[in-house]
């Protein structure tokens, strides 16, 4: 729970492009403050936000300055693996993408979850239950290959997409603790294997 | 009292194996539709409803009375077309209420019964359950009716100002709000389809088409259930049962979908 102590804990504070009346959000945050309570695993602080989550409040980005000072300060957060090793076994991958579990107060560990990537994107030629909210992935490294800078832009999106996209609807897996360094490796093997179905009919 | 919920289960999953499950994706959500469209016309809430029905006209809690005078914002024991246009300003609570906070207000002043008890209770358990069947009367009585919500009083205002900021208010381990979900055209996760629920269309679809029978686990779900369980894959914490986050929330939906049409109780996937 290292997040914990980076969590924005300035209750009052309005977002930078807010337009409304400063009441109005001191009401809002009073509001969130007494609406939710802890239920298992999912703790109240959950209400509390980040500086970059109450930066992407709102129904328009942020500016592009805003935007780039943040994805700075993501990229950051990003730890590529110790030992250089980037890919793990594919059908473990497999597995989790397909997983969507944890995380939720129905949940009874913070630390068994899946990556959930199905619900947002196209990934296998076999699997036809997917989301749409990210782009297809489908062929991801047959289409891509595997140099240098294309593994390490991969494992960095998937540890912290916001590194790359301030607003992204993608999670910080890694930088939220969401996944384990070994599922992400498990997830890169799924994308960029020959012999996963991601690549192979 | 009988639990239909549960006897009308096993019919319908008997029906939703019909579906073929490892089918191509549009002939899959192809299929569901046509389960849909097939269960409209028996719609597996009747029995909900009547149980509801049952419920409103029947003397209960300390005060031994009925819900039969419970003004749900059109008059006293008025409820044809009274959900259409909930939520609303009451003047006697000062407050904004929803469907199901403005029952707990009459069972409540009416009935004696203890907000705390609905408020407290599992989801289809014990006054919970009761509060769903009630719900599932008062609705089917706005089906077709427009949605009309009175946008005029100054608390409607500010609750749906309230309602904006609380859908896209990201927060939690995952970075969601409402809006990664629900902010854009014609997305889905993995086989369902999302509303866009910042528009007139998609809010109209969403917000009145519930509350809704669920085929996938053969319950009767209110909209209070519904927020719950979005919340829940939000990866928040828990929201309170009709505290005002839902109902700014309900607000914000209701409003933006005005003027739609209600088809309630809605029959989900
Ligand atoms: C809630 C939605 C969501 C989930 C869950 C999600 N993603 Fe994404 N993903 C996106 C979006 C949206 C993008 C597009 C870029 C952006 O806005 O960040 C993206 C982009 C990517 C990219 C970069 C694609 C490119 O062309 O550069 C990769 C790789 C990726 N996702 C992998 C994953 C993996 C692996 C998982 C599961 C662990 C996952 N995603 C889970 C929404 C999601
Ligand atoms: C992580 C994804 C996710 C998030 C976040 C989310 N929802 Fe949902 N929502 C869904 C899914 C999936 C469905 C369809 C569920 C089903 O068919 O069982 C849904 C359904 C709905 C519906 C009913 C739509 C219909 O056509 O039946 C409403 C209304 C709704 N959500 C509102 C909200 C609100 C308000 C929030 C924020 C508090 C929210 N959702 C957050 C995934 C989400």
């Amino acid at each position: 729970m290292k997040k914990i102590s980076t969590l924005a804990f300035c209750l009052f504070a309005m977002p930078a492009a807010w337009a409304g009346s400063e009441d109005t959000y001191a009401e809002f945050k009073a509001m969130m403050d007494r609406s939710f309570k802890t239920t298992g695993i999912a703790a109240k602080h959950r209400m509390y936000q980040l500086d970059f989550q109450k930066a992407c409040s709102q129904d328009k980005q942020p500016a592009k300055a805003e935007m780039a000072r943040i994805e700075a300060e993501q990229l950051k957060t990003i730890r590529y693996p110790a030992d250089g090793k980037y890919f793990g076994n594919w059908k473990e991958g497999e597995k989790i993408a397909v997983s969507g579990r944890g995380l939720t107060w129905t949940d009874k560990t913070p630390h068994d979850n899946g990556g959930g990537c199905y619900n947002c994107h196209q990934m296998s030629h076999h699997e036809v239950s997917y989301g749409t909210i990210g782009p297809s992935l489908l062929e991801y490294g047959k289409l891509r290959g595997n140099a240098d800078d294309v593994v390490r832009y991969t494992w960095g999106k998937i540890y912290n997409a916001k590194a790359f996209n301030a607003c992204s609807n993608m999670p910080r897996n890694g930088d939220a603790e969401i996944l384990t360094e070994q599922q992400i490796k498990d997830l890169m093997a799924f994308l960029f294997d020959p012999a996963s179905p991601v690549n192979k009919k | 009292m009988v639990n239909p919920q549960k006897s009308i289960r096993l019919a319908l999953l008997a029906g939703l194996a019909v579906v073929p499950l490892a089918q191509a994706g549009d002939e899959l959500l192809d299929g569901i539709n046509a389960y849909r469209e097939a269960l409209a016309d028996g719609n597996p809430s009747e029995l909900v409803a009547a149980e509801g029905e049952e419920l409103w006209k029947m003397p209960r809690g300390p005060k031994n009375a009925s819900l039969e005078q419970c003004d749900l914002g059109l008059g006293p024991g008025v409820i044809k077309g009274a959900s259409a246009q909930l939520p609303r300003f009451f003047k006697d609570t000062g407050k904004v209420q929803d469907l199901e906070t403005r029952l707990m207000t009459c069972m409540e002043t009416l009935q004696g019964i203890d907000p705390q008890a609905v408020v407290k209770a599992g989801w289809l358990k014990g006054e919970k359950e009761k509060m769903a069947a009630l719900v599932a009367y008062v609705v089917t009585a706005s089906n077709g009716h427009k949605i009309r919500i009175d946008m005029r009083p100054p608390e409607m205002k500010k609750m749906y100002e309230m309602g904006k900021l609380a859908f896209y208010y990201r927060t939690g381990p995952m970075d969601f709000s409402c809006a990664t979900c629900h902010g854009d055209q014609g997305k889905r996760i993995r086989m369902q389809e999302l509303p866009d629920l910042r528009t007139q269309a998609g809010a109209a679809s969403g917000w009145g088409s519930w509350p809704a029978y669920r085929v996938s686990n053969g319950q009767f779900w209110t909209m209070q259930h519904r927020l719950n369980d979005c919340f829940r894959q939000q990866r928040t914490a828990e929201p309170i049962y009709g505290s005002d986050a839902t109902i700014a929330l309900s607000v914000y939906l209701a409003a933006t979908a005005n003027g739609g049409k209600v088809v309630t109780p809605g029959i989900k996937r």
